[in-house]
């Protein structure tokens, strides 16, 4: 039997017509949002990257882009037809589009491509990612301070590693300024449902947690937290700062618009290369959202010291020494994690109890 | 684990909450099939509700009447389903699953500029003496308005299907329209009133949650709420009271998973998040065997008078 | 004032002519819809109804993918109105879809790295017996306990998709893949690979798989007595248990056909287009399936069309998006007209509109 892969031969044709239309002296951005943009969290602040691009450059570019396009082979043909329209730069903004974006750079070896999240690079498809862990480690630092019932709530979506890592590193450095402190974590498997979010939140104040930490998107949780007066919440993916000063104290911020932006000027000038970005609160790709005033003074102010140390570098939000749940060694003292332990993360820090389902 | 960190005084009040909107969306798609017409499209009255609802709120400062708007927007929604299956005779679950897309589209383009935006919310409203009651008090008595409206539909729904005419009537038309036609009911009438109101209490359940839960707007946020109140119907067999507790188990099942979980429960988390679809067949299961299903005869079947 | 007169038998010209009376109409709404958010309605009506198939710049493209969309919503539907026809609600065919892609997908990757020509068909019984048995269970529940199929097969469906959630994190997920969830691409995986069986044309296997299943419910409903046993006991089912048809029978069929097909669906999807199993796998083919098989009229030949019409509305209402930046909140509005269009213009070929003269209806 003669197997050809999908499309194969259709491609070799494509690829010839989609040069012929790229050939304008705009330079056309094309964004693929797995969410709409509506959804005030993850595909919101890549739209606003998207927004700045437009901004910053004015009319020496084009974007154009496309909402709610479900992982797979929709999420395949969306970026065949991008490439088609004349599309010089495509960024993929979900995980799952991993597979599919490799397979149109093959075929359009002309039109870059940057996927989000990913680990899968090739000559014209580089992958970017933000380091949201060095934002969940102020959090933590936050969370161990100010609670009293030292009991910490965290609604978590799927056991990824990108979710792993944000709770070992908020466990980590709430159990440092607090060597009491418990993690409660509920698994949603969501990463929106606002009702369910909400019963999570609801479920862990009612066990005595004072603080909740998230990693869905929806601001329910900030509003049962208000609801019960005396929790502290801290924003996810956007601001949330309508519910603060109080209960949100504070937030992590995804800021994709500085990557954009010279991502798209290295298209134009033709300096653009295949490149691996992992940047964290330093380069600005993640923001911390303003420190309200509900948190002590003194608090606020280490707060924004470990802001700076994790800016400049000259702290690790995984530092030595670190075991694993079950006791054995991770991190000998001083020593950071390597980027790639972090990016495949799948253990627990020891003191965190329950089992990462999978 | 720490089981005792579960308060089942608090479990039963959050439990309330949680399952309203899927109470008042399932009470209203109750109706509408008694009457004998199958209405697939809760779910997209309901995210219309939600976003009506939350407008007028932002607008007016008033939840209250945000809750008045949403009932009239998923009232007028749902218009759109009844003439299409009553005069114009289309295909009753088709109509309702395009419904669905009709709302979830208008909704989100309605609700752009309000997006980031927080809503006046309902405030508790703790029943005097009642709430004062130890236990009982706290866990019953201290609700928001809309918890105990929506109990208190239950009990208005029961109560007219089971003693008033106009309750007969619309059973009868449920049951065998030609029947009731022949008797000289106005079938299609009935039914569009029917309709009508699980619009609008579709449209306070998605309110309840916008203007509520959440409270805020964001595109998709009843995420599924309206399917489950279909099923709920189904799992009350027709019943009003039984719809309250269908919602009350499939909510106090999805509260008690996360309560374990936070409890630190030795349960596989993939069997806990399973768990409150699971228990809702095989109580459903349970009752079936004991004989008693009361679908409408006519439900989902298209009616013309020919004379 | 104006009334509906039932027609003798149904209309041969409104037949073939609601749909494109239905198009046109939506054509219209949907153009003033476009205008009043700023864009220009005769092109965007372009964009969704004509480029995709005819456009120089996409059509090459996006006509083999106009059948690689509309296969699997056939292929379910054709399942679906077995089961509609005779009058059983099975509207958890997104369930039985992802439970046939985890067992297709976990029978490819048992083999991994083996290279045998006997893994594909073995894939393609796996699919179709997960989707069955996933189908099995309303079906049991129905003819044993009397427990109501609508509510079982949806509730079905947030099942299956925890347990996807669960099996892309754990079970099936890629060794090699650094940790993140999600399977092995069973399109890199050529034993495994849904590959199409005449390249460039978008027709993959499930496609083809498709084609041959509206030919067989053609044959079943037209000429075989079980088609017409199914239809019976719909629409008379008194009657039909006189005529000595075995209603548990006719449950355990129209339940587990629908199944299989779906689950075969699911198992083409994830070894071809989509290529792995993921969190998200699912994307709602289930649920717009029952949506075609009602345009389609519960007809083998209306389901094909109804299918290839769908998928045109969502590759053309992307190419909108695209080109001329209409939010997908209007396309998901624009669709839900189109089919409120061809469900109410069906009036036509039942009745006669008659202008009456005051008297009391």
């Amino acid at each position: 039997m003669k197997r050809r892969t999908l499309l194969a031969s259709a491609a070799v044709a494509l690829a010839m017509t989609g040069t012929a239309f790229a050939a304008d002296e705009k330079t056309k951005v094309g964004f693929v949002y797995v969410g709409p943009i509506g959804d005030g969290g993850w595909t919101y602040e890549h739209d606003k990257g998207r927004l700045a691009v437009e901004a910053e450059l004015g009319d020496k570019v084009e974007t154009v882009y496309q909402e709610n396009v479900p992982e797979g082979a929709d999420a395949e043909r969306v970026m065949t037809q991008m490439a088609l329209s004349g599309a010089d730069l495509i960024f993929t903004t979900s995980f799952g589009y991993m597979d599919p974006t490799i397979n149109v750079a093959a075929k359009f070896p002309d039109v870059k491509f940057e996927h989000a999240t990913g680990y899968k690079q090739a000559d014209n498809v580089a992958v970017y990612s933000a380091r949201f862990y060095e934002g969940r480690a102020v959090q933590g630092h936050i969370a161990g301070k100010m609670t009293k019932t030292n009991k910490i709530g965290y609604i978590a979506s799927f056991p990824i590693p990108e979710v792993i890592r944000g709770i070992n590193s908020a466990f980590i450095h709430a159990k440092k300024v607090n060597p009491d402190v418990e993690f409660s974590i509920v698994w949603a498997y969501t990463w929106f449902d606002p009702a369910k979010e909400a019963d999570a939140a609801q479920a862990l104040i009612e066990q005595g947690a004072d603080v909740i930490l998230q990693h869905t998107d929806s601001t329910a949780p900030q509003a049962a937290a208000e609801a019960a007066g005396n929790v502290i919440t801290f924003g996810q993916a956007s601001d949330m700062a309508e519910f603060g000063p109080f209960p949100r104290v504070s937030s992590i911020i995804d800021d994709w618009a500085p990557y954009y932006i010279a991502r798209t000027k290295a298209v134009m000038d033709g300096t653009w290369s295949s490149t691996n970005t992992w940047d964290g609160i330093g380069p600005g790709m993640v923001k911390i959202g303003e420190i309200s005033d509900a948190v002590p003074a003194d608090v606020k102010a280490e707060a924004l010291a470990m802001v700076d140390a994790l800016g400049d570098g000259s702290y690790h939000a995984f530092t030595g020494p670190i075991n694993k749940q079950d006791g054995s060694a991770w991190l000998a003292e001083g020593e950071t994690a390597d980027d790639g332990t972090l990016a495949g993360m799948s253990f627990y820090v020891e003191g965190i109890t329950g089992d990462i389902p999978n | 684990m720490d089981l005792s960190s579960i308060n089942p005084v608090l479990l039963i009040a959050s439990l309330m909450v949680s399952a309203t909107p899927i109470l008042l969306a399932a009470i209203g798609e109750l109706v509408v099939e008694k009457s004998g017409v199958l209405n697939l499209g809760v779910e997209g009255m309901m995210i219309t509700g939600a976003i009506c609802g939350f407008a007028i709120g932002v607008n007016t400062g008033s939840p209250v009447l945000g809750f008045m708007f949403a009932a009239l927007c998923g009232a007028l929604l749902s218009l759109a389903f009844g003439i299409l299956t009553q005069y114009l005779l289309s295909n009753q679950v088709a109509t309702g699953l395009g419904l669905t897309l009709v709302g979830l589209g208008l909704s989100s383009l309605i609700g752009k500029p309000y997006e980031g935006i927080k809503s006046p919310t309902l405030q508790k409203m703790e029943l005097p003496i009642l709430s004062d009651i130890p236990i009982f008090g706290p866990m019953l008595f201290s609700h928001d308005p809309m918890v105990y409206l929506s109990v208190a539909l239950i009990a208005a729904t029961w109560a007219v299907l089971k003693y008033t005419r106009v309750g007969l009537v619309l059973r009868a038309v449920g049951e065998s329209h030609d029947a009731a036609h022949a008797l000289g009911y106005k079938v299609v009438r009935i039914r569009i009133m029917a309709i009508l109101f699980g619009g609008a209490c579709a449209g306070m359940a998605g309110a309840y949650i916008s203007l509520v839960r959440v409270p805020q707007w964001t595109e998709g946020m009843t995420a599924g709420a309206g399917w489950i109140a279909l099923a709920i119907v189904v799992f009350a067999s027709w019943k009003p009271w039984r719809v309250m507790i269908g919602a009350y188990l499939f909510g106090g099942v999805t509260v008690l998973q996360l309560n374990l979980q936070a409890a630190g429960a030795k349960v596989p988390i993939e069997v806990l998040s399973m768990s409150p679809y699971l228990i809702t067949i095989l109580v459903l299961v349970i009752i079936s065997a004991r004989g008693n299903h009361g679908a409408p005869a006519a439900l989902g079947k298209i009616f013309h008078a020919s004379r | 004032m104006i009334r509906l007169e039932k027609r003798a038998q149904p209309s041969q010209f409104w037949t073939l002519a609601t749909p494109f009376l239905a198009v046109i109409l939506t054509m219209i709404a949907g153009g003033i819809m476009f205008a009043a958010l700023g864009s220009d309605p005769f092109e965007a009506i372009r964009v969704i109804f004509w480029d995709p198939l005819f456009s120089e710049q996409f059509s090459a493209y996006s006509r083999p993918q106009l059948l690689v969309k509309a296969g699997p919503l056939i292929l379910i539907a054709i399942g679906l109105s077995l089961g509609f026809r005779a009058g059983i609600w099975n509207i958890g065919a997104e369930g039985q879809y992802i439970i046939g892609a985890i067992c297709g997908a976990g029978m490819g990757l048992a083999f991994y790295p083996t290279e045998s020509f006997i893994i594909f068909p073995l894939m393609i019984m796996a699919g179709a017996l997960g989707g069955w048995a996933w189908a099995m269970i309303p079906a049991v529940l129905k003819t044993r306990f009397g427990t109501n199929e609508i509510l079982v097969s949806l509730m079905l469906v947030y099942v299956a998709e925890a347990w996807l959630a669960s099996v892309s994190s754990g079970l099936l997920k890629n060794p090699d893949g650094m940790g993140f969830p999600g399977s092995r691409n069973l399109q890199q995986y050529p034993a495994a690979a849904n590959t199409e069986v005449i390249a460039g044309t978008g027709m993959h296997y499930g496609v083809l798989t498709a084609l041959i299943a509206v030919i067989f419910a053609y044959v079943l409903f037209s000429r075989h007595m079980l088609g017409f046993q199914i239809r019976l006991a719909g629409e008379a089912p008194r009657a039909a248990r006189f005529a000595g048809v075995n209603p548990k029978r006719i449950v355990f069929l129209c339940l587990g056909l629908a199944g299989a097909l779906a689950g075969m669906a699911g198992m083409y999807e994830v070894s071809g287009p989509a290529g792995q199993i993921t969190i998200d796998f699912n994307s709602g083919y289930g649920f717009t399936a029952i949506i075609v098989a009602f345009l389609g009229r519960l007809h083998p030949v209306g389901i094909l069309f109804a299918g290839l019409l769908m998928a045109l509305t969502y590759i053309g209402g992307e190419l909108a998006s695209l080109m001329l930046g209409i939010p997908a909140a209007a396309i998901q509005l624009f669709q839900g007209m189109l089919l409120f269009f061809l469900l109410a213009t069906d009036v036509f070929i039942n009745f006669r509109i008659r202008l009456s003269t005051g008297e009391v209806a």
